[in-house]
């Protein structure tokens, strides 16, 4: 009796025991994956390889490269083939005057450079969102603050480079020119430097503020509309002559651009600094990336 | 393993999900029913925490899944095909997406093999057919061999062979040990794959129930029967109280057994073709019920008038006869249904 109790017992904790030894199911193991360590260089490499693989892209910096050197190769062209035109006085005083380097990057060039960069930059984002490529983007990297960071990242990186090959390029080019009558100057000029690294950086700040208002934005044409607007309307509409006015021109991007690329200031009532110009650069840069990146951190994508 | 817990979605004032609790197993394919509209992708994406819930939460092997930094290795999802840029070809696509999980390269031509894209992973996505989307959105999913994966609407626009192709896929994904989560509007395309349903209509849950426990519900059978004297057939059986749907020389009859109506054709000396007692199907089940939370709906919100629900669905749809009054009172969703949502008592809602 006692004996067989017992063994009714054991049977039930051997039984008990096999059962709970069964439960992982067929290929449980299999999916337990070590995950390796999330890296923000991997979303940068991500995003490079999605830039890099869209033929539309390199076919719109392309065409913006050729429309910026026309002007400015043009505009040094022009002053090369009527030189005899000009006074010898006039002759003298040019390259005293600065004006090589006005011809260096010239006004026209800096607003095409600016509005396609800046349609370029928002295309980096609302051509995301209008193909609905963000929600597989998200879906993958659930950190969405640190993927348009990344994006952000990748876009002013590759557009610093391509404006500082742009800028050298026209400066070259039309130096070359000018040379010609010798009247070019070099990278050693006063202010050389400066009219080269504020055009090349036009580049990269037009385009992180397409993309900071991509990301608010997020519908194509509404972000094309807003970025005209605040690269060039606004630029224009806001002039030097009253107090206000000016004030708030000196935030943009474009002002600041003409304050550093302008070889002789002479301040007006209302002048600014090189120094303010340049933070005026940096303060763009830095909020559009911020923005971008606050941008989709509480939104339903 | 997916649970949602009250889940709650509104735009706005317009409530897309209400008060949703399920809990989708693993080792299992779970098929995620309702009609157009019911919320069933605003629910997909609150799982990947693409869009928040206003109220509840929803958490994936326990945690929420916008908290992970890297998805792909948790959950793999295709949400919808389009969901890519045209102008990029499938392998730049994956290894991209590749890339920022820290996926090794390798892989990417292993899921374009899996899919059958090998042969076409340079060619620009933009000229893929539907089918072929819908085949790089499932490497997508695959690519980081996750333990939970989503799909919407996988089956849309894929071929014979494809469709085929996917259901044996989701039940080797099962069968490893994985959670595989598929949405259809379509009953029919889950009846060979599903094994377990949730069914929702206008963002309220339905049903959460292994497949078998669904068809259950479907408690309507009917008889059909092929006469050359169905006209009168007809007449008196509805004298005798069944409810006769006529279709020529066929018909569908309720109210009444086989067995009786076999009778009263002997009585009158009617030849009889064929004679069958259906068992309600799948789809005709999920017809009901959502027709049903359709009419609740409808009535609930007042003024909002009810939206025709079961379109798709209607293909071989009975007739306009009393077939298709909802049948007797259906049993109330067991178990997860919250205390606050009256519509789950289908049988009242009428």
């Amino acid at each position: 009796m006692t004996t067989s109790a017992t063994t009714a017992t054991a049977t039930t904790a051997t039984a008990t025991t096999a059962t709970t030894a069964t439960p992982p199911p067929p290929h449980a193991a299999a999916l337990r994956t070590d995950e390796p360590r999330p890296r923000f260089r991997d979303l940068a490499a991500a995003e490079w390889i999605k830039i890099r693989s869209l033929r539309s892209l390199p076919i719109a910096y392309g065409t913006t490269a050729l429309a910026v050197l026309a002007f400015n190769l043009g505009t040094a062209y022009d002053t090369y083939s009527h030189w005899t035109a000009r006074t010898a006085a006039d002759r003298a005083r040019f390259v005293e005057d600065g004006i090589p380097l006005q011809h260096a990057f010239n006004a026209n060039a800096a607003l095409v450079l600016m509005l396609a960069l800046g349609a370029i930059g928002a295309f980096a984002v609302v051509g995301e969102y209008s193909t609905g490529t963000i929600r597989t983007t998200f879906a993958a990297v659930p950190a969405r603050g640190p993927v348009m960071a990344a994006k952000a990242v990748v876009l002013g990186a590759l557009t610093t480079v391509y404006g500082l090959l742009l800028a050298a390029a026209s400066f070259a080019g039309t130096q070359a020119i000018l040379g010609a009558r010798d009247a070019g100057v070099g990278l050693d000029h006063p202010g050389a430097l400066r009219v080269l690294l504020a055009s090349a950086l036009l580049a990269p700040v037009s385009a992180l503020a397409g993309f900071a208002l991509g990301a608010l934005i997020r519908h194509t044409a509404t972000t094309m509309i807003a970025t005209v607007t605040v690269l060039l309307f606004l630029s224009i509409a806001l002039t030097d002559g009253r107090y206000w006015s000016a004030l708030l021109g000196h935030t943009l991007p474009y002002q600041a651009w003409l304050r550093l690329a302008e070889p002789r200031y002479v301040p007006p009532e209302f002048g600014w600094s090189q120094g303010g110009a340049w933070t005026v650069y940096g303060v763009w840069g830095a909020v559009a990336a911020a923005v971008a990146v606050l941008a989709v951190r509480r939104r339903d994508q | 393993m997916i649970e949602a817990t009250a889940l709650t979605k509104r735009y706005g004032t317009k409530p897309a999900v209400r008060n949703l609790t399920f809990t989708v197993h693993p080792g299992r394919v779970t098929g995620f029913l309702g009609p157009n509209g019911a919320g069933k992708s605003t629910t997909l994406r609150m799982i990947l925490g693409l869009h928040s819930p206003t109220f509840g939460s929803v958490t994936v092997a326990g945690r929420p899944f916008a908290g992970r930094p890297r998805g792909l290795r948790h959950v793999g999802a295709l949400l919808d095909a389009h969901d890519v840029h045209g102008g990029r070809s499938a392998r730049a696509q994956l290894w991209a997406l590749a890339r920022s999980n820290r996926i090794p390269r390798g892989r990417v031509d292993e899921v374009l093999g899996e899919v059958g894209l090998a042969d076409v992973a340079g060619r620009r996505i933009g000229g893929y057919s539907l089918g072929m989307k819908q085949r790089l959105g499932i490497a997508s999913a695959l690519l980081g061999d996750p333990p939970v994966l989503l799909f919407d609407e996988p089956l849309n626009g894929l071929d014979p062979e494809g469709v085929k192709w996917v259901r044996e896929l989701f039940r080797r994904l099962a069968d490893e040990g994985r959670t595989v989560f598929v949405s259809s509007h379509l009953m029919s395309e889950m009846e060979h794959t599903a094994d377990d349903l949730i069914v929702i209509g206008r963002g309220e849950l339905i049903a959460a129930e292994p497949l078998a426990a669904f068809a259950a519900r479907g408690t309507r059978g009917h008889v059909t029967v092929r006469s050359p004297g169905a006209e009168a057939l007809a007449g008196l059986l509805t004298a005798a109280g069944a409810a006769v749907t006529s279709y020529g020389e066929r018909l569908e009859i309720t109210g009444v057994t086989a067995p009786e109506i076999a009778r009263i054709a002997l009585d009158h000396r009617i030849l009889l073709h064929y004679l069958s007692t259906e068992n309600a199907s799948l789809e005709r089940a999920f017809m009901e019920l959502t027709a049903d939370s359709v009419e609740y709906g409808a009535r609930g919100a007042g003024a909002e008038p009810a939206r025709p629900v079961a379109g798709p669905i209607g293909g071989d749809a009975p007739g306009p006869t009393a077939d298709v009054t909802p049948g007797p009172a259906v049993a109330p969703t067991p178990g997860p249904a919250p205390e606050d949502t009256p519509g789950l008592t289908l049988g009242d809602a009428r």
